[in-house]
């Protein structure tokens, strides 16, 4: 039972930091139909990002506090701008080109942005400092869930709650969901498409950031490629759950976390990402909407 | 005036990207040491790359517009469109530099060549699926090690050789081709893509780990080379005889690919990928048009499996990332989807350059992601645009003609 209880939570773990970076790519898909493949990218980038501040800090002899919450600034901060470059270079010139050409432009994003981190800084794997501290209460349920997990779930339970009241209820919420609806429509009664789809990309690229931050610092290390895997998983999650839709995103993340986490712990850890994989083949047979999406049909 | 404004957009252009760049450039941490060192000089080469860029990048956006406002579509494909009367001599001259090439340059250049040669041959098989029917596949390289693996175990196994193989490794290609194809056809567009890249990990993740059957990380070595009548060979003979069969390989693709293309099935796939609702308003059966799209384009990869395996004769996963499928294509999109000599160019491009650039060969694949976005932005059509056929009106001296 406690083995049970301990994988359930990893699971759950896991299953936030896949709905953070989710949350981009469904937010992205909402609103302009394309699968954002570098958004992956961005949550590695964020990760490096916070690693060199906090280091650098470190150096500086800040309080363990402070860096924490520069570092994680950072994250966000470039994470945003780097989304909203990407947004601006590679995607806004290929709107209204056919379907296939801002997907391999995504590709060619994606690519891109890994070996720029693999050129400018490293190839190996980077030691990332343990950021979160451990929480003395915590010590009796240690065994079963560390301070970090406390932390990551925590977390994403606040970005989830803000997220849903800033698109519910503040105007640029509105703007969105109107975008999302019919984009033609909400340019003709005024809706500045512009900047709704940068504050997209720089919504999804913060949460990105705070999920690399938090999941590097619980992991411990970080290299150029993180966001690759990453990023697909946290797609698969998005498509799990029914990709537009953001309590989908999360029902799905949670859905993929847990199924790795039993399936690693009870059948085997060497075919880990074969189960991802797999569960998102079998999902987009039999279900290609996902479990809260609507399947949309096309007018001719 | 306006060329002030110009200039002054670009500089903010630069600062935006030096301060976007400045962390991951600039700073770089030895985590064991606790050293930072900061390399300034990277700034520098940023702000005036990025100034220079965004100047020329603007420039060429001004130039297409006017062009745009002046006539339609006279620039698309006017580069690289040969004339007729040049064909044959061109044709002979590569001719004799392709039958040439292995008496005149070194075993190791002949081993490059074979190499984009196969790549050619991958890029053509990559180009049917991508280019003509419009799908994309971003699992590609599943293929290429299904190939290579069939060789490398049923020769383990079963001691075939290479010419048995050879069907084998292409007849499996196409039939992992239809296994994928069949039940995510229904699928749109994107979500194929993200599907196929999950196949193409999975089988390599497979292969990694399934130590009873692959042999695990470390992969299979001593394939033999393609026997030629059962003659021994040395190493330089061998090389040349697989460069040929290369070649032979190549022309042969080339020449189903070309006949496909503006075969029945060919117009098919054209039609499916310009509009799915209409090509089945007019009968066409869609999801037997993408399964033969799918299993055609996975038999090249198949056979070149095969080639693969029997010219290194050493194959572990790590040859299958999912690098090999965005270098592929890479291939597929600079060339010019559907496109057949775009392709041909384009492998060549991308597989001679960096060999021959060692000192640019760590910014390969920064240079392959740069250019996938830089041709979807600029050049969506590729270098040798695809001309589709056409029929044409010509004038007559008797005006009645063209009216009876």
């Amino acid at each position: 039972m406690e083995y049970f209880l301990e994988l359930f939570l990893g699971g759950m773990t896991r299953g936030s930091i896949y709905a953070l970076i989710a949350l981009g790519y469904t937010m992205v898909y909402g609103i302009i139909g394309l699968i954002n493949f570098a958004h992956g990218e961005i949550y590695m980038i964020g990760a490096f990002t916070a690693l060199i501040t906090a280091s650098v800090l470190t150096i500086f002899g800040l309080n363990p506090f402070a860096i924490l919450v520069l570092a994680g600034l950072a994250a966000v901060v470039y994470s945003s701008a780097y989304g909203f470059t990407i947004e601006k270079v590679a995607y806004k010139p290929l709107r209204n080109a056919p379907r296939l050409s801002p997907l391999i432009s995504a590709i060619g994003m994606s690519i891109f942005l890994q070996n720029y981190v693999l050129l400018a800084q490293t190839s190996d794997f980077m030691p990332f400092p343990n950021l979160i501290p451990e929480f003395a209460f915590m010590e009796p349920w240690a065994h079963i869930i560390g301070s970090s997990e406390i932390v990551i779930l925590a977390v994403t339970a606040v970005a989830m709650v803000l997220l849903t009241l800033l698109i519910k209820f503040t105007r640029i919420g509105k703007a969105m969901r109107a975008t999302a609806q019919d984009r033609k429509m909400a340019m003709l009664v005024g809706v500045n498409i512009n900047r709704v789809i940068s504050v997209t990309f720089i919504i999804g690229s913060s949460l990105a950031a705070i999920g690399g931050l938090l999941i590097a610092s619980h992991i411990g290390q970080i290299n150029f490629y993180i966001g690759f895997i990453a990023g697909i998983k946290a797609f698969t999650a998005a498509v799990l759950g029914g990709i537009g839709s953001i309590p989908g995103a999360v029902l799905g993340s949670f859905v993929l976390g847990w199924t790795e986490s039993f399936a690693t712990g009870y059948i085997s850890s060497d075919y880990e990402d074969v189960f991802a994989f797999s569960l998102l083949v079998l999902i987009l047979i039999f279900r290609p909407a996902g479990i809260l999406g609507r399947s949309e049909s096309k007018k001719v | 005036m306006f060329f002030v404004n110009e200039i002054k957009k670009s500089l903010l252009i630069s600062c935006w990207f030096i301060f976007l760049t400045f962390p991951i450039m600039v700073i770089r941490i030895n985590p064991y040491e606790e050293i930072v060192d900061y390399r300034w000089n990277n700034l520098i080469l940023v702000g005036v790359g990025s100034f220079i860029l965004s100047l020329v990048g603007r420039a060429v956006q001004r130039r297409r517009e006017k062009i745009g406002q002046n006539d339609t579509d006279q620039t698309a494909g006017s580069t690289f469109r040969i004339a007729t009367k040049m064909y044959v001599p061109l044709v002979a001259l590569s001719v004799l530099v392709i039958c040439c090439f292995p008496f005149v340059f070194s075993t190791y250049q002949t081993n490059i060549m074979t190499t984009a040669l196969i790549y050619v041959v991958l890029g053509l098989g990559l180009n049917i699926v991508v280019g003509l029917a419009g799908l994309l596949d971003l699992g590609y390289v599943a293929f290429y090690a299904v190939g290579a693996y069939s060789y490398a175990l049923l020769n383990y196994h079963f001691g075939l050789g290479f010419w048995t193989v050879l069907p084998i490794g292409a007849g499996l290609g196409a039939l992992f081709g239809i296994l994928l194809g069949f039940p995510v056809l229904r699928l749109r567009g994107d979500y194929l893509a993200i599907v196929t890249l999950g196949f193409g990990e999975i089988i390599r993740l497979i292969l990694e780990n399934w130590n009873d059957f692959s042999f695990g990380p470390s992969g299979i070595a001593n394939i033999p080379r393609p026997s030629f009548f059962g003659m021994e060979m040395s190493l330089q003979a061998a090389t040349i005889y697989i460069y040929f069969l290369m070649v032979g390989l190549a022309v042969f693709t080339v020449f189903v690919v070309n006949r496909l293309q503006h075969s029945r099935i060919g117009r098919a796939w054209i039609a499916l990928r310009e509009d799915e609702i209409a090509c089945q308003a007019m009968g066409i059966d869609k999801t037997k048009t993408k399964l033969t799209a799918f299993a055609l384009g996975a038999t090249w990869a198949g056979m070149m499996g095969v080639v693969f395996a029997a010219k290194t004769t050493f194959i572990n996963p790590a040859s299958f990332t999912f690098l090999e499928s965005a270098i592929i294509l890479s291939i597929v999109v600079l060339g010019g989807m559907g496109s057949i000599l775009g392709v041909i160019i384009a492998a060549f491009i991308l597989i001679l350059l960096p060999e021959y650039l060692r000192a640019f060969s760590d910014y390969r694949m920064l240079l392959f992601g740069a250019t996938m976005v830089m041709m979807m932005v600029f050049r969506p059509q590729g270098l040798v645009a695809p001309r589709r056929r056409c029929y044409q009106f010509r004038k007559t001296d008797d005006p009645a003609a063209g009216i009876k």
